[in-house]
């Protein structure tokens, strides 16, 4: 047994010594082989199992020592050139479909054409006023629909008759597409503000809902066994155990939901013009009327970066944190 | 040395002085329901007097751990009744049961948590464990970054921190090294002799059973019935390794045996 592998444990240490070979049950295999556990190594020893910490960017580990920062830029870089890679490649396409001469310029302009009025709408100001019009109805939106499903689904889980009655009708809501709600929407609201915000509000509170009620089935029975066993109950149960159990199904919940609320919400600015309030979907829509395909494509490259941000830097940093802390990080990845 | 009862006029029976910390009066408990219903235990009937150490060894399947809830009031006997003195019994779960969102020494906090202990009398009280279970060191890690035995240590510190008088235990040890059973035996033993609590063991390993307790109680399968019980009057502090653990590990382990042809 080389000796390195025993460094740093007490007890493995001691066992070198004390290999007794006497047949304690098991423990002990043909002739004094000792089948020990390998003794844990700590970080000290083992380099890349601490890089592997850095990477990951562990929240469990609150002592950064000075060899982490590198580290944590280098994790960056690598989870950001596939990216970066990706959006490369994906110009590349869109100048080759330009250069092909299948539709002309003004209708399809290239990459670069497109960038450049990108930046100089960004430098003039348009789209700070449409991104702040339409991510605050996001966010509204997103807001009455969070406090609606996480309210929905907490009736429906404690009140099983409900959940059987309203379980499929939830499931109905959810596949249902949003748009399909914009012309009684109308009727009801007139082309307004609620109008909107019904329908973003109608998108996003069935995933919350659902999210919120397959995550509380899913947690694992044995969990809050033990947690009875040491005395939560009530009340207790829920806040100690039953709520963190389910956090990470929830919060694919919350990350579906704002998906379904953002295309609600661009469907909305669509149908829904409110004229004075120049928004991501009224600058789309103006675009097409003046035949401005150089805007329009602009326009709807804001949409997708603000979809993307938001779910990444909210929703997807959020996520990846709970299951990071969990040992949850897929296998695959 | 020790005397072989099988098909036991069993302890309940024999008027003992000593309270009792636990009876189970003709238990049944049936799995499922209708035909697919499984007999997990068979009207068993034993009683633990306080302050005593009870192993109880079988074949796997044999409903040992159905027994353990039923005692932890985790479940309700389909017949017959569990009575526990004291108050909420402490259970070590056959799988470690750890909080994955909490740290280590969260784990282990968790129980005096619920009974409401300060933020600063946890820490103390969960230092010691950890130290009691070698995982000083790990207090800030998440479960998953620990190897298997290291989680039943985590667990045993865990259902230690509740201080129950009475301690259920589900094949406790059976991930571990030879080296850290060993000295976990001796730290359970010391802790029982300091505090006088009672414990139920349940374990595979019949030498381990005769290491630890003061009677060893063998359960058959399918269903689940008492079949023998028999007690140990070595001295303590005693040797896994020992011949006389060893003795009497060969004739409950024979019994065993011939426990499960007859299940067969
Ligand atoms: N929730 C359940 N539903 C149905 N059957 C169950 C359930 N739990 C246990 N059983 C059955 O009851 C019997 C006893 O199970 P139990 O877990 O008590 O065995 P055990 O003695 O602890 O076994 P092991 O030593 O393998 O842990 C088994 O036949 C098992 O299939
Ligand atoms: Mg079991």
């Amino acid at each position: 047994m080389p000796q390195r592998e025993l460094a740093g444990d007490p007890l493995a240490r001691a066992h070198l010594h004390a290999v007794p070979g006497g047949d304690d049950g098991g423990a002990t295999g043909r002739e004094g082989h000792v089948l020990i556990d390998m003794p844990e190594r700590t970080e000290a020893e083992d380099p890349l199992r601490a890089g592997l910490r850095a990477a990951v960017g562990d929240p469990s580990h609150d002592s950064p020592g000075p060899g982490d920062r590198p580290g944590r830029g280098r994790a960056l870089w690598s989870s950001a050139w596939p990216k970066l890679t990706a959006v490369a490649m994906a110009l590349v396409v869109w100048e080759l479909v330009v250069l092909s001469g299948w539709r002309p310029e003004y209708v399809l302009p290239g990459p670069g054409a497109v960038l450049g009025r990108l930046w100089t709408d960004l430098l003039a100001g348009d789209i700070g006023v449409a991104a702040a019009i339409t991510m605050k109805r996001a966010v509204i939106g997103y807001a009455i629909a969070l406090v609606a499903g996480v309210s929905l689904g907490l009736v429906l889980a404690r009140v099983k008759v409900l959940r059987t009655a309203a379980g499929s009708l939830l499931t109905g809501l959810q596949t249902m597409p949003s748009v399909a709600w914009f012309p009684l929407a109308i009727l009801l609201f007139q082309l307004s503000e609620a109008a909107i915000l019904a329908v973003v509000v109608l998108g996003a509170a069935p995933s919350i809902a659902i999210g919120l009620l397959t995550s509380t089935d899913q947690v694992p029975p044995l969990l809050v066994r033990a947690g009875k066993v040491m005395g939560a109950r009530g009340f207790a149960l829920y806040r100690h155990i039953i709520i963190p159990a389910a956090l990470p199904g929830f919060v694919a919940g919350l990350k579906q939901g704002w998906a379904f609320a953002w295309r609600s919400l661009m469907a909305g600015e669509l149908l829904v013009i409110i004229g004075h309030a120049p928004s991501i979907g009224v600058r789309l829509q103006f675009s097409r009327e003046l035949s401005d395909a150089e805007g329009l494509l602009a326009w709807m490259l804001v949409v997708m970066l603000l979809g993307v941000l938001v779910d990444g830097l909210v929703f997807g940093a959020l996520e990846r944190k709970i299951r990071e802390g969990r040992g949850l990080t897929a296998e695959h990845a | 040395m020790s005397a072989v009862l099988p098909h036991a006029p069993l302890s309940v029976l024999s008027p003992s002085p000593a309270p009792v910390a636990l009876r189970l009066d003709g238990v049944t408990k049936r799995h499922g329901a209708g035909g697919d219903a499984v007999v997990a235990l068979d009207t068993m009937s034993f009683a633990v007097k306080k302050g005593e150490f009870v192993c109880v060894v079988g074949a796997s399947g044999c409903g040992k751990s159905t027994m353990l809830n039923l005692v932890a009031g985790l479940d309700t006997p389909s017949a017959g009744k569990v009575t526990v003195a004291g108050e909420r019994p402490a259970l070590m779960f056959q799988e470690s049961a750890l909080f994955p969102w909490l740290s280590v020494e969260e784990n282990v906090a968790f129980p005096l948590q619920m009974q409401g202990l300060s933020r600063k009398a946890r820490a103390a009280r969960v230092a010691e464990l950890l130290h009691l279970v070698h995982l000083d060191k790990f207090a800030k890690r998440r479960p998953h970054e620990l190897s298997g035995g290291m989680k039943q240590r985590v667990a045993l510190a865990r259902a230690l921190a509740q201080q129950a008088e009475l301690l259920l235990m589900d094949e406790p040890f059976a991930a571990l090294d030879a080296m850290m059973r060993d000295h976990l035996h001796s730290e359970l033993e010391t802790l029982w002799q300091k505090t006088g609590l009672t414990v139920v063991f349940v374990t595979h390993n019949v030498r381990e059973a005769v290491r630890l307790g003061d009677r060893v109680l063998l359960l058959s399968s399918r269903p689940g019935r008492l079949v023998a019980e028999y007690q140990v009057d070595l001295d303590r502090p005693r040797r896994i390794e020992s011949p006389e653990v060893a003795r009497l590990a060969r004739t409950i382990t024979d019994r065993l045996l011939e426990a499960a042809r007859a299940a067969a």
